[in-house]
């Protein structure tokens, strides 16, 4: 049982990385703005495609 | 009932001759007239043949499929048309942009016409349709479009004229400092939360080992390393996330006046004092977990409460940036569009038709007719000619004119209205709210509670007597109490915002809770506010010809004329407008007969005419002391017809102050219109009103409004316009109705965004409801402070109870507060 004297401070110390994580989210703006990034996530990036077919305003038909 | 549909809806519509064209940019059938076999693409108008065009040549056509995905239809494009050039004014780019590093600028524009994921998709590829534009994001939470653009490569207004030309029309806002500090505000606010709630949830494991090992029987060294464990995390959660108890309850000391605050930092002061001198002193009881769950519930209440808060208060700011103040400078032989608090004194701006005049200042060149209504509160327009003063905040009618500016910005009479309204609003006493008001007994009762307690266990058991006395200080550390209003409060701002009512703050919903004396305006919030045509006495058949005449006019009697009369199939071939009358020549569209034809008022047909006869007059004059303008008709040089207007009462006014007037209200009428158009008004909704009075100018019903209040009466003001903008201020609650001015809604504390006075019924309705599951909220969360008071005065409180009876009380409110409806409107039968 005598763990228990180690196993506290670990926890504890692990629960601070997790805190000092939010702090840094928090700070960073991560929850400034929860509306925006979930409609952002369907938009697929061209990047690939225009790549290949070069600068996508020549493309235009 | 789709089946039903789907065969209704060949009948219903008529048989195309070949499969119907779609707009190939929103969805929206094609005209036949605009139909062009040869192209591929169709187009219902230009608006969207342009946009389609502007995506095609920026490789944007992605833009439909990515609409298609989100299921959206594209609706037509809305363009404003405006130039945008007050943008590039160095003053405006000094205050609204802020330069980074590079020569990038940044600046926010609030968009309009944002629909859909496939708009945000769009919006942030702004940098291909104008390559100036560097990086744009869209934030869907404000509506906000931040970009940063080269200004070397092209002048803002140019960005503006992007966004205007694909159907988002661009609104600068200048709030960024502002934002920016609520943003800090937020974060502070959130990592205080997430770290309370970390906290809270390691003690709480502690606290479990500790009740389970009581009742298995553990180790007295594991259980003070549990304690001193418990000790270590509580005590930053009670002195830096619940700092802020702490300082609300000392402020609240210091001001003399009840708070929240005052309770909660007494429970958290003695249950932390009393714990940690029992981890000390290895025996005794200790609530560590307990003050750390109540710290992280109340900042929970304390952060809903803030982002509903702001949520309102953000969008009648964004309302507010909605009117750019900018006048046409008149330079030499050029129009310059500047802003309007830039304009030298002695500078002459010209006022286009339909244009807001934002200066105050003396006409030179022109005449016209002024709408003065949201300043005055008059419904009919005013004539105004050379040498006559005009005042921002009126609105010109029929012809442009040219104004030598006297005063600007703050000096003008609606700049000194709005400083009188930010006075009034500053030395208005604070709401203190119910929660507040019983916090105030409550400490008392639990300082007295305590104090009995301590004196009755002393004599009885002196050993446990500070024991005890700590348990009844947390166990009626008022949590339930403290998240009862912010949940509630909360909930009831969102329904209220879906149903179309903004509350600049939670305590006007109770405030409003309570009936008083409800002072109207007249123009605009229980009429319409726009003329229409009650009365017609004359020939039928000339209905066509003052239609046609009036077709093309924007004056308020053209209007109606217009919206009463139809089109006419009439050709009017000539018309020259007087700001009180119209001259014009109307025939048949083949070139037969023509007539002339005078509409106008008294003064103006007898002017053209020479003279009128006897009844034409009498008519006329009784129509005016029925409080409606008369409008006489000649045609061909002889009175034919006279038609009467009025200002026509909403149609939901007699239902809505029905409603009211069940709920307790009175009511009162104070307008800066004619007393016999108040009159009639009044008569026509036929509800009985304590007082009605007209021609009260804006001191007036500031006065009327004090005077109300001084007298103890509860008063609340209704009304649209700069007029009655100080008296909103004044009163226990201003109530903008919706299509009201900028600076009245800037002194509102409550406004409605769905047109007619229902909205002010249901918010009256729903503050009662809201204050009954407040007052519900008050009395669970008592009752279990009765039942802790109960156990901790007999002894038999032990920390195990106060950690289950803390979350029991909190959850039942809180479910009381989020099932309850409060602002839903009643079903329509």
């Amino acid at each position: 049982m005598s763990i228990i004297f180690l196993i506290l401070p670990v926890t504890l110390l692990l629960s601070a990385g997790a805190v000092a994580a939010f702090a840094w989210a928090t700070r960073s703006g991560q929850f400034d703005d929860l509306e925006t990034p979930g409609i952002r996530a369907l938009h697929e990036e061209p990047r690939e495609c225009t790549e290949k077919t070069g600068n996508p305003s020549d493309r235009t038909s | 009932m789709s089946a039903a549909v789907e065969i209704g809806r060949p009948a219903a519509a008529p048989v195309p001759m070949q499969p119907e064209a779609q707009c190939a940019h929103c969805g929206l059938p094609v005209p036949r007239a605009r139909l062009e076999p040869q192209h591929q693409e169709q187009f219902c108008c230009d608006g969207c043949q342009s946009v389609f065009a502007i995506l095609h040549s920026a490789g944007l056509e992605e833009y439909y499929s990515q609409r298609e995905a989100s299921d959206a239809r594209g609706g037509t494009p809305h363009r404003s048309q405006r130039q945008f050039e007050e943008l590039d004014e160095p003053a405006f780019l000094q205050s609204h942009c802020r330069p980074e590093a590079g020569g990038v600028m940044r600046s926010e524009f609030f968009v309009e016409g944002v629909h859909c994921s496939a708009c945000v998709w769009l919006l942030e590829r702004l940098p291909r349709v104008t390559p100036a534009v560097l990086e744009a994001r869209y934030d869907a939470t404000r509506s906000v479009l931040q970009i940063a653009w080269d200004p070397t490569s092209a002048p803002l207004s140019d960005v503006a004229r992007a966004l205007d030309s694909l159907g988002y029309t661009p609104h600068p806002t200048h709030s960024t400092t502002l934002a920016a500090e609520q943003r800090k505000g937020d974060r502070a606010l959130l990592l205080r939360l997430g770290i309370a709630g970390a906290l809270a949830g390691n003690v709480m494991l502690m606290a479990l080992a500790l009740y389970s090992g009581e009742s298995a029987g553990m180790a007295a060294e594991y259980a003070t390393l549990f304690r001193w464990g418990s000790l270590a995390i509580a005590t930053p959660a009670v002195f830096w996330a619940g700092n802020l108890f702490f300082r609300g309850g000392l402020a609240a000391l210091r001001t003399r006046t009840p708070h929240m605050d005052l309770p909660v930092s007494l429970g958290l002061l003695a249950g932390y004092l009393g714990s940690a001198a029992n981890t000390l002193r290895g025996r005794g009881e200790v609530y560590f977990d307990s003050l750390c769950t109540l710290i992280f519930l109340l900042l929970v209440g304390r952060y809903l409460q803030r982002t509903h808060q702001r949520r309102s208060a953000k969008a009648s700011e964004l309302l507010n940036a909605l009117a750019p103040t900018t006048a046409s400078l008149i330079d030499g032989d050029e129009l310059r569009e500047v802003p309007a608090s830039a304009l030298p004194i002695g500078s002459i701006v010209e006022i286009r038709v339909g244009e807001r005049v934002t200066v105050d200042g003396v006409i030179c060149a022109g005449s016209s007719a002024l709408d003065t209504s949201l300043l005055t509160g008059e419904s009919f327009p005013e004539e105004v000619s050379v040498g006559d003063r005009v005042h921002a905040g009126t609105t010109n009618l029929s012809a442009p004119f040219r104004v030598r500016v006297e005063s600007v910005g703050g000096d003008t009479r609606l700049g000194r209205l709005m400083h009188s309204v930010e006075t009034t609003q500053r030395e208005r006493a604070p709401i203190v709210r119910l929660a507040d008001r019983v916090a105030g007994y409550f400490v008392q009762a639990i300082v007295a509670l305590a104090a009995v307690t301590l004196l009755v266990w002393w004599r009885l058991d002196a050993s446990h007597a500070i024991d005890h006395t700590v348990a009844l200080l947390v166990v009626t550390c008022p949590c339930a109490l403290g998240m009862a209003t912010p949940l509630a409060v909360s909930a009831a701002l969102r329904a209220a915002a879906r149903s179309g009512i903004l509350f600049k703050g939670g305590e006007f919903i109770e405030e409003l809770a309570r009936p008083g004396i409800i002072v109207f305006d007249k123009t605009g919030t229980l009429t319409e506010g726009r003329l229409a045509l009650t009365s017609w006495c004359g020939e039928e058949a000339h209905k066509q010809l003052v239609s046609a005449a009036e077709a093309t006019s924007g004056h308020p009697i053209a209007r109606a004329f217009q919206r009463s009369f139809g089109e006419s199939p009439l050709h009017c071939e000539s018309r020259e407008e007087h700001p009180a009358g119209i001259r014009a020549r109307v025939g048949a569209r083949d070139g037969q007969r023509t007539h002339e034809v005078l509409v106008g008022s008294q003064s103006f047909v007898r002017a053209a005419l020479g003279s009128l006869p006897i009844s034409a007059v009498t008519r006329a004059q009784a129509h005016a002391a029925a409080g409606r303008t008369p409008v006489l008709v000649a045609v061909d040089g002889e009175i034919t017809a006279i038609a009467a207007f009025a200002d026509t009462v909403r149609a939901d006014a007699e239902s809505s102050l029905k409603k009211l007037a069940e709920l307790g209200f009175q009511f009162e009428v104070l307008s800066g219109d004619d007393q016999r158009v108040v009159d009639a008004v009044v008569a026509e909704l036929g509800i009985p009103m304590l007082d009605a009075r007209g021609g009260a100018s804006p001191e007036a019903k500031l006065a009327t409004v004090t005077a109300l209040r001084a007298e103890g009466q509860r008063v609340f003001m209704v009304g649209d316009g700069v007029n009655d903008a100080a008296a909103m201020a004044a009163a226990n609650v201003g109530i903008a109705v919706h299509g009201g001015a900028e600076a009245c809604l800037a002194a509102a504390d409550v406004f409605t965004t769905r047109p007619g006075l229902s909205t002010v019924a249901l918010a009256a309705e729903g503050a009662k409801r809201t204050l009954r599951v407040i007052r519900i909220g008050v009395g669970l969360s008592l009752a279990y402070n009765l039942l802790g008071v109960a156990l901790a005065v007999s002894g038999r409180l032990d920390p195990l109870w106060a950690a289950i009876l803390m979350p029991l009380s909190s959850i039942s409110v809180v479910t009381a507060a989020l099932r309850a409806r409060t602002f839903t409107a009643p079903e329509t039968p």
